[in-house]
């Protein structure tokens, strides 16, 4: 277990997370405005976003759908029953005075989530419910020295707030379990998982304890849009937590911003009494009632599962946990990698795509979907070391000029002449000539320096310019020294 | 139920409504006697029957996800008190 070390001993730090996921959905929540990001300020409001008197809202069936689709992926209760309540708070960017959501009664319940941590190894999290709300307006802060400019565009659109228990023990599981419920998110099309844009962010309650000890008293971290900042925004508040108790004082529970720029976290004053929500059910609108048989239709729209795909990837392709979740995480790479696998050497093809082209990727800011060498292409690469034409390392700088031109492996070798020689003859001539201008070499190795073997295999490869059959050159080189 | 003058201001600042010190007792005595009012109803015993939000007994009618709304940001607009490039302005709100 992960502990924080504090001058009077470890302290254990507790995690719960709360993620608001922008539903994929054409129009609002309860609105027919477009959800497209990107649009003219205000040009996507309805009189209903806007909040205009005696507008009512009428609830969109595709991002309930998709609150039950993501329901079910995280094997959580989906309640048949469930009602929107009004979150009262004031602030510019909710004109309504109240956000819509649900309070007593969520449309999914208890769930769980594994997440993959280092080395292979994995953890279950659990879920406590996933509600459905209304997104708030944008404010701009620096258009103006006196004024904050508030665009509606955002407002009305479908949220997922989705909570977690206080299952996570440190920054690295939290941001675990962040990038398997994007992963999650992004399989089955509920949301893009965009943190830049803003369509996935979170709010990370922490607070600290002794190992075993009572639950400390905790701190929620507002609005953090990136996985780097999570982490960040954790330490940073664990560690200021602990110092305090250290020296004798208590926590305060109070909601905090996390400032990048400063790498640390500071308190929200001016929401202190928003906590005094008042909530109660919106009037407006009917309980949402769902039947057994809506719930099935959206299972069947459900693809197969990051971690179903992990669990058929180690057993159908023998592949390493590690190397199987790292294949999964994104559908697009999981579908790369079978394309490249297929009919082939599943563990050969899983080290070219992780080991090679995703170096080669991250380097060049692309990913799998841009990728300049598509899977038939690498796929060809692998089929010629394979077959012995071309050897492992020619391999690796037959790639590069891949990547760089995307041609196909068989023209770059036959252009460049880089077909493995496997000609017996033309590799002891190659070997002879090796022996016969190391003569004192020779001598040494036959005088019982066996390490030298390795000099001469070295040697051999670099005057054949890697060509060589690296086994042939092995074989011939034990049969001429020691034969 | 009573309510006090300090719950009567806490209120009215949530709602961000303005209550002049010197209404803030009569206001307490108002909004007591409409609290009473209403606690008649805790008088009836509602042991087992669940909780109604609606008085209607129908499922909640569902809109198809399309787009059929929007594209009016002057009509949006046309109320403001204040807006300038097609955003409201407000004054600054900074966390």
């Amino acid at each position: 277990m992960t502990m924080l070390e504090g001058r009077t001993g470890p302290w254990e730090v507790v995690i719960g997370l709360e993620i608001h996921a922008q539903v994929i959905s054409n129009a609002k929540l309860f609105s027919g405005a477009s959800t497209e990001f990107g649009a003219a300020p205000n040009s996507q409001v309805s009189f209903v976003d806007s909040a205009m008197p005696g507008m009512l809202p009428v609830l969109n069936e595709r991002c309930v759908a998709q609150a039950v689709r993501t329901g079910l992926a995280i094997g959580a209760k989906i309640n048949l029953h469930s009602v929107f309540a009004r979150k009262n708070y004031f602030y510019p960017d909710l004109p309504q005075g109240y956000q819509i959501s649900q309070y007593e009664e969520p449309i999914v319940g208890e769930g769980e989530v594994v997440i993959d941590l280092d080395g292979g190894a994995s953890k279950t999290v659990g879920i406590e419910r996933l509600h459905l709300e209304q997104d708030a307006g944008k404010s701009l802060h620096d258009q103006s020295p006196n004024q904050s400019f508030i665009d509606l565009n955002r407002s009305g659109v479908a949220l997922m707030e989705i909570v977690s228990k206080p299952d996570m023990r440190s920054a690295d599981e939290a941001s675990a379990y962040v990038t398997k419920m994007r992963s999650i998110l992004r399989y089955i099309g509920s949301c893009d998982g965009n943190m830049q844009e803003g369509s996935l962010r979170c709010d990370a309650n922490v607070s600290v304890r002794k190992p075993g000890g009572e639950l400390g008293t905790r701190c929620e971290i507002k609005n953090v849009n990136s996985l780097r900042f999570l982490r960040q925004a954790i330490e940073y508040e664990a560690m200021r937590q602990i110092e305090i108790i250290e020296d004798g004082g208590t926590i305060d529970q109070q909601t905090l911003l996390f400032d990048p720029g400063k790498g640390e976290t500071r308190s929200m004053r001016s929401k202190e009494e928003a906590h005094d929500y008042r909530y109660f059910p919106d009037p407006d609108l009917l309980p949402l009632e769902l039947t057994p048989d809506f719930i099935e239709a959206q299972r069947e729209t459900l693809p197969e599962l990051p971690d179903e795909k992990k669990a058929r990837f180690m057993a159908d392709y023998r592949l390493s946990p590690y190397d199987a979740a790292v294949l999964v995480a994104e559908r697009e790479t999981a579908d790369f990698f079978e394309d490249v696998a297929r009919g082939r050497d599943a563990k050969l093809a899983a080290n070219w795509v992780i080991s090679e082209l995703f170096g080669r990727l991250n380097k060049a800011g692309k990913d799998v979907t841009d990728s300049p060498v598509s899977a038939d292409s690498l796929g060809g690469l692998i089929d010629l070391v394979a077959d012995s034409t071309i050897s492992g390392s020619i391999a690796k700088k037959v790639f590069d000029d891949m990547f760089e031109t995307g041609r196909e492996a068989a023209a770059i070798v036959e252009e460049q002449g880089l077909k493995q020689v496997t000609d017996t003859g033309e590799i002891e001539g190659i070997i002879d000539k090796v022996l016969a201008d190391n003569p004192d070499k020779v001598a040494e190795y036959r005088g019982g320096k066996d390490k030298l073997f390795g000099f001469f295999v070295g040697q051999t490869m670099r005057a054949s310019h890697g060509k060589a059959n690296p086994q042939m050159v092995n074989e011939l080189l034990r049969r001429k020294l020691d034969g | 139920m009573s309510l006090d003058k300090e719950t009567v201001a806490k209120i009215a600042h949530l709602a961000r409504i303005h209550v002049p010190q010197q209404d803030l007792e009569p206001l307490a005595g108002e909004l007591s006697k409409i609290l009473d009012w209403v606690e008649q109803l805790n008088r009836v015993d509602t042991e087992g029957v669940a909780p109604m939000t609606s008085v209607v007994a129908m499922p909640a009618r569902w809109r198809a996800d399309a787009v059929t709304d929007g594209g009016y940001p002057d009509d949006v607009l046309a109320n403001a008190p204040e807006a300038e490039h097609g955003f409201y302005t407000v004054p600054k709100v900074m966390e």
